[in-house]
């Protein structure tokens, strides 16, 4: 008895059959054949039209490289587009998270106005915001960099506020202390514990700005997004190939310098 | 020790502090502190020497009562005049309190920052002779070598040290000091009690100090306080303050009312 005893210790028990994940699994299978059926979605059209995309790809993998003299400008006019975006929308995220963190600002209900408020434009994806912009100051980058300057806010204040707020709060009561006043506490106490995480944050919002910048176009809203639709328009595919290479080409690039340099500024 | 000749530095007047709805920090505390006086708070931890500390520069404001320093009252003051008054207060804190990632100099130059309209610190013009003052600050407690090391990079004792020379540029006439040896090994512990005693003997300082060592109260201090729950059981000269008085302010454990 004590040797099978010993035996059904020493091998892994078996682990038990719970008969509720049989029915998620179920549940989840019928989920998708229903929501299919529902929404009219046919796999079978994906791979019908299979060989159009092949063509499609084979064309696009034999770029018109004459065409690189046109995208070029277009490209510097995105990342220039990307710059001033993240330029302007980290500045006034800067001010904003100062605003909101609640171990600089006392007062609840400032902070919680102007969270809401943060919260707000936070949601409005950088699509519409381009939409929005090319209505109100037309068409042309500078509809795509307002865009763009809004969704690093958006970004980066939610990140820098928080920031501010886990930092340790000694420096502070020091300068308390010695009789400063809040913008000295600011520069003194808070700005040297938080500049880093700052300019790490609009560089990993600059990123974004780059691969956001290059849809903008095609809403009218600047850089390289317009001949992307041009081209896909008339269906010259090789100078689709074109732009998709040498925006591939820069994203890439950009985010290996942001991350790279993102990486030095924390040590 | 009421010298007509000396002048109160620091006066409290029925102090009270509650925290919250009932819990007692302070009750009625009246004392007078002149100038030039040497004082270690001793007491449990949580018998309210931090708050009496923290009170007297209003780090803590209080709940009733009067706190005058040099005469002036730091309870009613506001914005610039009660930023005047702290600027004549210097402080040691138990975590050091610097700016880990900001150089030595910097971290020594803050204590100056009060002397300064915003705009002029914010953009970090300090003076010449400030900055020979913080260079000087840093030579009187050894660490001249290292005005530009990164604050985070010294240790704890030449950190807490590094704060000491923050206050020495500052120039206040009274330093508190809230368990500036907490987190230090004995020997560092004695090293910053006699930079603290230096400030005091060389400079005319007025130096308050908590305290949880019986023994740095007992060879540094020369008036002692002794707290236990929010109140004053002891007030003497360390030279007339028998072992058993130590004794009974550390007895009674527990600090529940």
């Amino acid at each position: 008895m004590s040797s099978t005893e010993e035996e059904t210790l020493m091998t892994l028990p078996k682990k038990k059959f719970k008969i509720l994940n049989l029915l998620w699994i179920i549940l989840f299978v019928v989920g998708l054949v229903v929501s299919t059926k529902v929404t009219k979605t046919s796999l079978g059209a994906l791979f019908a039209n299979f060989g159009q995309f092949a063509d499609i790809f084979l064309q696009m993998l034999h770029p018109n490289w004459s065409y690189l003299g046109a995208v070029i400008p277009l490209i510097l006019e995105t990342i220039k587009m990307a710059i001033l975006g993240t330029v302007i929308g980290s500045i006034l995220a800067f001010v904003y998270s100062l605003l909101i963190a609640r171990n600089i600002v006392k007062n609840k209900a400032v902070t919680g106005i102007l969270r809401v408020i943060m919260n707000i434009i936070r949601t409005v994806p950088d699509l519409l915001l381009g939409a929005i912009f090319v209505a109100i100051v037309g068409i042309g980058p500078v509809a795509g960099i307002l865009a763009l300057a809004i969704c690093t806010f958006g970004i980066v204040v939610k990140l820098f506020y928080e920031a501010i707020e886990t930092i340790d709060p000694g420096p502070i009561e020091a300068l308390t202390a010695v009789g400063a006043n809040k913008l000295q506490i600011i520069v003194f106490a808070v700005l040297p514990q938080v500049m880093t995480y700052f300019i790490s944050y609009c560089l990993y919002a600059f990123e974004i700005n780059v691969r956001a910048s290059t849809v903008l176009g095609y809403i009218g809203a600047g850089g390289i997004g317009l001949y992307l639709q041009e081209t896909l328009q008339v269906f010259d595919y090789p100078k689709t190939g074109t732009i998709i290479i040498a925006i591939i080409l820069v994203v890439v690039l950009i985010d290996y310098v942001s991350s790279k340099s993102r990486e030095a500024l924390m040590k | 020790m009421a010298d007509s000749a000396v002048k109160p530095v620091i006066e409290l007047k029925n102090v009270k502090k509650v925290y919250g709805k009932d819990v007692v920090g302070l009750k009625d505390i009246n004392l007078t502190i002149n100038k030039g006086e040497f004082v270690v708070i001793v007491g449990l931890s949580g018998a309210g020497k931090s708050t009496l500390l923290r009170s007297i520069n209003r780090l803590i404001d209080i709940t009733e009562g009067d706190i005058l320093i040099n005469g002036e009252s730091i309870t009613k003051a506001k914005g610039k005049e009660l930023r005047m008054l702290r600027r004549n207060i210097g402080m040691i804190f138990q975590s050091f309190n610097l700016v880990k990632r900001s150089s030595v100099l910097r971290n020594v130059l803050t204590g100056r920052v009060g002397y300064y309209p915003t705009w002029k610190s914010t953009l970090n013009l300090f003076t010449k002779e400030d900055k020979q003052r913080a260079y000087d600050a840093l030579q009187q407690v050894d660490l001249a070598d290292k005005v530009y090391t990164r604050a985070d990079e010294l240790s704890g004792g030449q950190q807490q040290r590094v704060a000491i020379a923050r206050v020495l540029t500052q120039d206040p006439d009274i330093i508190l000091a809230d368990e500036p040896t907490a987190s230090l090994d004995p020997q560092t512990s004695r090293r910053v009690m006699q930079d603290l005693r230096m400030l005091n003997e060389k400079h005319g300082m007025t130096v308050v100090i908590n305290l949880h060592s019986v023994e740095l109260a007992q060879e540094f201090g020369k008036r002692v306080i002794g707290v236990r729950a929010g109140e004053i059981i002891y007030d003497g000269k360390m030279s007339e303050t028998p072992k058993e008085t130590f004794d009974q302010i550390y007895s009674g454990g527990d600090q529940d009312e």
